[in-house]
């Protein structure tokens, strides 16, 4: 049997020591009522046959096609040592860091980590992450809730509509009222987000680039969330947090990521990681592990979770979150990535993401009747064109000759059907911009 | 060991791509710029290679180390399911790609993994239909507790509060409040769940419970069809805590056995790599009557073979993950199950059991085993009398003195219900020999200690360090090189 070491003849003297008849009885405990009514499952394979279904499973999945598909999560190219270095076994096969001094690889890898994360944030203090960038935006947002004991959300509809729809099921039995405030043509709407802020609001929820792909500076929003006594909330896209203004040095008290991005494949959605920095002010409401460092009975520095109080195996019902666990690997994949770029490199593939969709925009809006739905307003390595057709339509065309065009934004955005969403990343070639331009032109003729 | 920070250096090239013509002040407006740099460090490809693989030498994995870690199931897991996750056709594929209309055909494969793999935990437990969705364990558990809400706010039901026993995991109390609920704790008896002490809890503001079966104890509750007896009476919902899962694949099926819902923890029954703390994946399982309240998106199978993403469930909790869930992960069980086979997991499970029962019984007398009866894949033990005794030897240092002989500590002080508490999980795939050796070991620790105490509450000694002073961790809250 695969992966069960054990002879008859080991079993026969387990049983004898257990002085048990058979293995059998040793689920005489099972009342017959609650015994299967079947258990029809497939007999099992070989190694070599499973690998083989699997792989004719892959071949369905179209993936070579040039692809303009970002809304957040994006393609970029993860050095090969990120794979080599985080499939080591030690970190791959240990659990929960519980005995801290055989877990001192992990917890050092979380510590930088959450290092790194907080000086791309600009923010003093990270957790060891949680599962995505979604569930991320939401705890952040319980932080200001029970920060404030107010329980208002005023958040910007140019937040990704992914994570809008998470926030609003997550929210639904707390008793907590979500304002949304209308983005303006793809831009925030700064006059009207800062006008929605008053007594009740726990937290203003913006992000950077926003959905759209458009840029802000926040500083003035956050500068009046402060003053009205509210949390200012933002997601932000790492990769280009090397080049952008900071959460920080907009005043943000909690920022948070999806960290797909930082060395993590886009796996049809998952697994990726969400990245949670905060100020001093909200440390102890974050959720989830943290990781400290300390020193051994000999004076050795030394790391161990810390601020367990705050965790559902000592607080139970009364914890920050019932989160357990982190996304260890994804985090230590992250740090790595980062480690392997260093700012020089990070800087250069934000430079060569965002360089890249500036060209993209500049051939794609020289085509007759496709212009940028934002107008002038600056943006990253993604931008939304409006189209005199049905975005839908462009996507069935294209996507039919191997390019698939970006997002369409009328699938989350009423009025927006014409509007498609178009990402570049540094694995983006100017040729493939070449072709997705002449396709495009062709289209809409 | 230094961090990672401290070993850079100014201009030295890492992973570096070409240099683009136009820097981000060429392309954007300089208020939309960082002031001050993030400050990333500056490492050659080697530095990181070598910094990361020093500190893979500072853990213990299942691979190098038995991990018997009570409640986290720490089995052996197969290589050939990271070659499955790793194929190319899976890991580039974008996940928002079936929103595009028609784009579905472009994800066969993966919707066809996602159906089957909800197809096959079905048949595991004897549920309806499954949810891959949700991410790890407790995510699972929330998800499960959003969908009971769901059902009693459907059926105009005032329901206020989820029972949980007194040994459940502390991720389901949490779970539920999270999802609106006031707690109830439930005491045990002999261990399990007494239907005296339910009922006097139990009225119409409960909205379910949550179970955990076998128990965190290792425990099977053999009051279960009471149980469910007394619930259904006053519409309440049963969930059942698939921590323990690897306990009854093939001898008890959670949905025949009367439970409503349901959430598994891949990364433990099947095999998945705990990767240091997750990614895990914490799939949720429902019986016919919560089928409309699962989250969306689902998979569906059409029939001329088609898989699509069904988004039309008026009655769905809406969205708890941004996709479909950890698909690099249950990806990976999928492979599991078609490996195993019924028959595989079957003998699984057996295999656990019979390890768990054997390792009691080696351990028997030794430690103290307050539940002294057969146990199924975990059991429990006590160092009571070692720490009441003139040596004072408490479950945390026999814990270290174990790290220092090369083996992870079993669960230590959990569950809370039990004194000086050591829970011992070995599952199916460690041999004998490996078990012997553990137990020889283990009784070899403790009878040093008797003699000398410090042997054990001066340990760890082989690690990279000693003991760790946790209370100077929490109130210097150095928690980033920079503070």
């Amino acid at each position: 049997m695969p992966y069960v070491p054990h002879t008859p003849e080991d079993i026969r003297r387990m049983l004898g020591v257990i002085g048990a008849p058979s293995v059998a009885s040793l689920f005489d405990e099972i009342p017959a009522e609650l015994r299967p009514k079947s258990f029809d499952l497939p007999a099992g394979k070989s190694e070599m046959d499973v690998l083989a279904h699997l792989e004719a499973l892959a071949k369905k999945n179209a993936v070579n096609h040039v692809s303009f598909l970002g809304a957040g999560f994006y393609d970029h190219h993860i050095p090969a040592a990120v794979d080599a270095l985080s499939m080591r076994s030690e970190f791959y096969t240990a659990y929960t860091p519980y005995q801290p001094e055989a877990s001192q690889g992990t917890l050092q890898a979380i510590f930088e980590y959450q290092t790194a994360v907080t000086r791309i944030t600009g923010l003093a203090y990270a957790n060891a992450s949680v599962y995505d960038g979604g569930s991320a935006l939401f705890e952040g947002a319980m932080m200001a809730v029970r920060h404030t004991g107010r329980r208002k959300l005023v958040v910007c509809e140019a937040v990704s509509p992914i994570y809008r729809v998470m926030l609003s099921s997550y929210t639904s039995n707390l008793h907590l009222e979500l304002v949304t405030v209308p983005h303006k043509d793809g831009a925030c709407d700064l006059a009207a987000l800062t006008k929605a802020l008053d007594a009740d609001t726990a937290a203003v929820v913006v992000q950077n680039p926003n959905f759209f792909g458009t840029l802000h500076d926040f500083t003035a929003l956050f500068a009046a969330a402060r003053a009205a006594g509210v949390v200012s909330l933002i997601s932000v896209y790492p990769v280009l947090q090397s080049v952008l203004k900071s959460p920080g040095e907009m005043g943000a008290d909690v920022a948070v990521a999806e960290g797909q991005s930082l060395g993590l494949p886009l796996s049809f959605g998952g697994p990726y990681l969400g990245v949670m920095t905060c100020n001093k002010e909200l440390v102890r409401q974050m959720p989830g592990r943290m990781v400290g460092r300390t020193v051994d009975t000999e004076g050795r520095t030394g790391y161990v979770l810390t601020l367990q109080a705050r965790e559902q195996h000592i607080r139970r019902q009364k914890a920050t979150s019932n989160i357990c666990s982190n996304q260890a690997l994804c985090a230590l994949r992250a740090l790595i990535h980062l480690c392997l770029l260093g700012q020089e490199g990070l800087t250069r593939t934000a430079e060569t993401c965002i360089e890249r969709a500036h060209y993209a925009a500049e051939r794609l809006t020289a085509i007759d009747g496709v212009k940028l739905l934002s107008g002038d307003a600056p943006f990253g390595n993604e931008f939304a064109i409006s189209l005199p057709v049905n975005a839908y339509k462009v996507i069935d065309k294209l996507s039919a000759r191997g390019v698939v065009p970006g997002f369409p934004l009328g699938r989350y955005y009423q009025g927006l059907e014409n509007v498609l969403l178009v990402a570049c990343t540094e694995k983006t070639s100017t040729e493939s911009i070449g072709i997705f331009a002449e396709m495009l032109r062709g289209a809409l003729k | 060991m230094n961090t990672v920070f401290k070993k850079s250096t100014e201009g030295r090239e890492g992973v570096w791509p070409v240099k683009p013509e136009k820097s981000a002040a060429d392309l954007l407006p300089a208020g939309l710029l960082r002031g001050k740099s993030a400050g990333l460090p500056s490492l050659s490809e080697l530095d990181v290679v070598r910094h990361f693989t020093q500190l893979s030498k500072r853990n213990y994995g299942v691979d190098g180390n038995f991990y018997p870690l009570g409640s986290c199931t720490m089995k052996y897991n197969p290589k050939f399911t990271e070659t499955a996750a790793a194929l190319p056709g899976f890991t580039r594929l974008h996940p928002v790609l079936p929103q595009l209309k028609g784009a579905g055909r472009m994800c066969q494969g993966a919707l066809e993994v996602m159906y089957e793999t909800e197809q096959l935990l079905c048949e595991v437990c004897g549920m309806k239909a499954f949810t891959l969705h949700p991410m790890a364990g407790a995510h699972g558990e929330l998800t499960g507790v959003m969908i009971m809400a769901a059902y009693h706010k459907d059926k105009g039901n005032k329901k206020t509060k989820i029972i949980c026993p007194d040994s459940a995991h502390g991720t389901n109390p949490a779970s539920a409040a999270i999802a609106g609920y006031e707690v109830v704790n439930l005491p045990s008896k002999d261990g399990i769940v007494d239907p005296d002490e339910l009922a006097k809890v139990l009225d119409d503001s409960v909205a379910g419970m949550m179970m955990t079966c076998p128990n965190t104890l290792g425990l099977f509750e053999t009051n279960l069809p009471k149980i469910v007896e007394m619930l259904r009476s006053v519409d309440a919902l049963l969930y059942y805590d698939g921590a323990n899962l690897n306990a009854i694949m093939g001898k008890m099926r959670v949905g025949d056995a009367g439970f409503d819902v349901v959430h598994l923890n891949l990364h433990k029954t099947f095999a998945t790599p705990h990767g240091g703390g997750g990614p895990g994946a914490g799939p949720v399982g429902v019986s016919e009557r919560l089928v409309p309240y699962l989250p969306v998106s689902r998979v569906e199978k059409l029939e001329d073979g088609q898989f699509f993403l069904n988004y039309d469930f008026p009655k769905s909790i809406g969205y708890v993950a941004p996709f479909y869930g950890n698909f690099g992960v249950f990806l990976k069980a999928y492979a599991y199950i078609l490996r195993l086979g019924g028959n595989g997991l079957i003998r699984a499970t057996e295999n656990a059991v019979l390890a768990a029962n054997y390792l009691r019984k080696r351990l028997d007398g030794v430690l103290d085993v307050p539940y002294d009866r057969v146990c199924m894949h975990e059991f429990v033990a006590s160092a009571c009398k070692q720490a009441a005794s003139s040596c004072h030897v408490r479950a945390l240092d026999i814990a270290k003195a174990l790290l220092d002989r090369g083996y992870h500590a079993p669960t230590i002080y959990f569950p809370l219900i039990v004194k000086e508490a050591l829970m011992f999980e070995p599952t199916e795939t460690e041999s004998l020999d490996t078990l012997d050796q553990f137990a020889d070991d283990l009784i070899a620790i403790l009878a040093e200690a008797e003699i000398n105490p410090d042997s054990a509450i001066g340990a760890p000694r082989n690690l990279p360090v000693t003991r760790l002073d946790e209370t100077r961790a929490a109130r210097n809250m150095e928690l980033t090189d920079d503070l």
